[in-house]
Parts: C-alpha cells; sequence; structure tokens
C-alpha cells in the first residue's frame, strides 16, 4: 500500500499526518507514509487542494484534515 | 404581498440582523449602570451586539456553505470550467469562484493546477478574483448589516469586476507571464474523492471550528475598530474625508483597502461604523473589495506563480474595478 500525505508543509498537513499514523499503527499496517510537499509534485499528482490524502493512486482525502474515525473507515476498506 | 413584505422585514432585522439581541445587550447594560449615550456603555454595546451577532453568524453560515462547498472541490470546479468557452467560461469561473473553498494559501496549486489543465488564462483570473471577493458568506452578512439591495449590488459588481478582468487579461496575451515550472507542469485529473452525507456534515463542522479559530482575531479587531469609529469619532471628520462629496475618497479607500489582510467578516464592522458616521457607500464597497480581494500576503504568493508584468495587470485591474465601483456606488446610490 502506498500512501501519500499531500500539501507544502503547512500546520494541516501535519495534523494530517498524525493521523494517518496513528491509524495506521492501530491497524496494524506496515507501511512508510510519504509526504509530498513540493508544489510542482503536487500538481503532477492533479491535485490542488491541501492537506490531502492519495492510496494507491486514489484521492481519499481532498482539503481537509480528515478525523480518525473517518481515516479508519478508509483505510479498512 | 404585505404579508410577504412583514415577513421578510422581520427575517432581516431579527433573524439576519439579530435586532432583539442589541436590545437585550442595552438592556442588560442598562442595568449594570451603563446606559446609552455616555461613552462606556455606548461602546460597549456596540462591541458586544456586534461581537455576539458575527460569531453566530460566522458560525452558522460557514457550516451551511462548507456543506455547499463540499460538491466542489477545486479538481471538480476545473472539470466544469473546461466545458465552457469565450464570455461564459469566465463568468462560469467568476460564479464558481464564489462557491469553491478558497484561501490564499491554496491560490498557487489552484492557478498551476488551472493553468496545467490548459483553461485559459483569463477564466483562471476570474476565478481567482471572485474567489475572495465574491462569496455566500459575504452576501448573507452584507444582507444582515446593510440590507438586501447593498448586498446584492456588491455580488453583482463583484462578478462583473471578475469577468471583465478576466476577459481583459485574456486579451493581452500574457500567457508567456506565466512562471515557466507551472506551464511546464503536466495536467492530471484525479476522481475527488466520494463523499456522503455524514462526510460533508463532518467536513462543514470542521471547517466551522478551524475557520472561527483562524479569523477571530480579525473580527475582534474589526469590532473594536468599529467601535471606535462610533463613538470616537466625530461624524463630520468622517464626512469630510470619507463622505460622497470628497473626490479623492475612493482612491484613498482603495489605497489604504489593498495591502491590508483581512478576512471580509473582520471588515464588515468597521464599515458598517464608517457608513453610520456619513461615509459614502460607493467608498465603503471599494475598501470592503480592496481588503478582501488583493492583500500583501497574496501578492507575494502570487508573484511565485507569473511575472512582474502579469502580477502588475492583475492589480492594476482590479483597482481600477474598484475605483469604478466606489464612484458608481457614490453617484447611484
Amino acid at each position: 500500500m502506498n500512501i501519500k500525505v499531500i500539501g507544502s508543509g503547512c500546520e494541516n498537513c501535519d495534523k494530517t499526518n498524525a493521523v494517518v499514523k496513528e491509524c495506521l499503527e492501530e491497524l496494524g499496517i506496515d507501511t512508510e507514509i510519504e509526504r509530498v510537499t513540493d508544489l510542482v509534485e503536487i500538481v503532477k499528482l492533479g491535485v490542488m487542494t491541501a492537506p490531502s490524502v492519495m492510496i494507491d493512486g486514489k484521492l481519499v482525502v481532498a482539503g481537509q484534515v480528515p478525523s480518525k474515525k473517518q481515516m479508519m473507515k478508509i483505510l479498512k476498506k | 404581498m404585505k404579508a410577504v413584505k412583514t415577513g421578510w422585514d422581520f427575517f432581516r432585522d431579527q433573524i439576519l440582523g439579530m435586532r432583539w439581541l442589541k436590545d437585550l445587550v442595552g438592556k442588560l447594560l442598562a442595568k449594570a449602570g451603563l446606559g446609552e449615550g455616555r461613552f462606556p456603555g455606548e461602546f460597549l454595546h456596540f462591541f458586544l451586539y456586534d461581537i455576539i451577532k458575527i460569531f453566530v453568524l460566522l458560525a452558522v453560515l460557514i457550516f451551511l456553505i462548507s456543506y455547499i462547498q463540499s460538491y466542489f472541490p477545486p479538481e471538480r470546479s476545473r472539470k466544469i470550467m473546461g466545458k465552457f468557452h469565450g464570455i461564459w467560461a469566465n463568468l462560469i469561473g467568476a460564479l464558481l469562484g464564489t462557491v469553491t473553498p478558497f484561501c490564499s494559501c491554496s491560490s498557487i496549486p489552484i492557478f498551476m493546477g488551472f493553468t496545467s489543465a490548459g483553461l485559459p488564462l483569463g477564466v483562471t483570473f476570474s476565478f481567482l478574483i471572485s474567489s475572495p471577493m465574491v462569496d455566500l458568506g459575504s452576501l448573507v452578512l452584507l444582507m444582515s448589516v446593510f440590507g438586501g439591495k447593498i448586498a446584492f449590488a456588491y455580488v453583482i459588481v463583484g462578478l462583473v469586476i471578475a469577468v471583465t478582468g478576466g476577459t481583459i487579461i485574456e486579451r493581452l496575451h500574457m500567457e508567456d507571464q506565466v512562471a515557466d515550472f507551472i506551464r511546464q507542469a503536466p495536467n492530471v485529473e484525479v476522481e475527488s474523492p466520494s463523499l456522503t452525507v455524514a462526510d460533508r456534515m463532518d467536513y462543514a463542522k470542521n471547517q466551522v471550528v478551524s475557520t472561527v479559530k483562524k479569523v477571530a482575531p480579525y473580527i475582534v479587531a474589526g469590532v473594536i475598530i468599529g467601535a471606535a469609529i462610533h463613538n470616537l469619532i466625530p461624524g463630520h471628520i468622517v464626512r469630510s474625508i470619507l463622505g460622497k462629496q470628497t473626490w479623492y475618497a475612493v482612491p484613498l479607500a482603495t489605497a489604504v483597502g489593498v495591502p491590508m489582510y483581512a478576512d471580509i467578516f473582520g471588515t464588515i464592522p468597521v464599515a458598517e461604523s464608517l457608513l453610520a458616521k456619513g461615509a459614502g457607500l460607493g467608498t465603503i464597497l471599494s475598501f470592503m473589495m480592496a481588503v478582501t480581494t488583493l492583500s500583501l500576503p497574496s501578492m507575494v504568493m502570487l508573484s511565485k506563480a507569473i511575472k512582474k508584468k502579469l502580477l502588475g495587470t492583475f492589480i492594476g485591474i482590479v483597482c481600477i474595478g474598484i475605483i469604478i465601483v466606489g464612484y458608481g456606488g457614490n453617484v447611484i446610490i
């Protein structure tokens, strides 16, 4: 599983990263979180809002810090 | 008809305008021995009433607006805008600008995303002008403070500036003025995540919390300045500097407003009290538009994405538009 947390280093991106990390640990999923902070890289992914989360190339969170509940639901799929 | 009008008046004064709250605050202050008319009492009256009103409206509005906005992420707006051509594309861009969630920090990714998708530069600028200037929140808040007519006038002229500004930029063919790294960015389309009603509610709730936190200092500052103008600055001074008769009032208001960075919610209490003190309505509209649309932080941000000539043109066009609105407003209303 490839997880990308996308956003150019704002406070909300850190929060999102923390939520994703916490959920992964709780579910016992062992995978690296890739942080995408470079604007050009972000646009290359087709994303225009931060913070966003992408799993295996699919945008699952766009433009908001996901709640833990929300993130768990997404990851369990 | 009469019943409709009475109903509307009640809605405007008591629900949107919260007249009852004003009376309540007045009575409580009178009980505390700080009746109307004297300095601390009247200052507090304006301050407390305005601050409670704005925060309540803010929370309700952001919730409703965010819910609507959750249907229009920029990725989706981009697709919709791509289906239109010519001036229609500018108009759609301006309209979508009002419903797409936007903050100055996301202007660059949005600019890059739109440009790389091959949207005309003018359409992108119509979007970038209308997005901070006109949003659903300002419409309702303006209605609450100034009444329906002024609110609609503000929205209509805001859209006109966005469409005309974008069209002019299009005609000037300044595509070479976009930073190279943006022109070379590839176009990628992604599906936006599908959201359930519960997701949208969650999103709206989170937006309320984060927006209130973010804009609270601006609102408090705005209301304090507003209350100070309301009580400490004599009307004749405001009238002589910002009144309809003063020829330089509009450019002055624009020049003061442009570098300032504030939210429309913080600007309105200042505008409200200036208007009550006799400033021209057009002048006030210019001031609000200048504050919300252009600011130093957003210019610094944009200067990374576009070259100086285009940035200058963009600022120039917006300023001229705002000044025309000001003079027009002072003459007509």
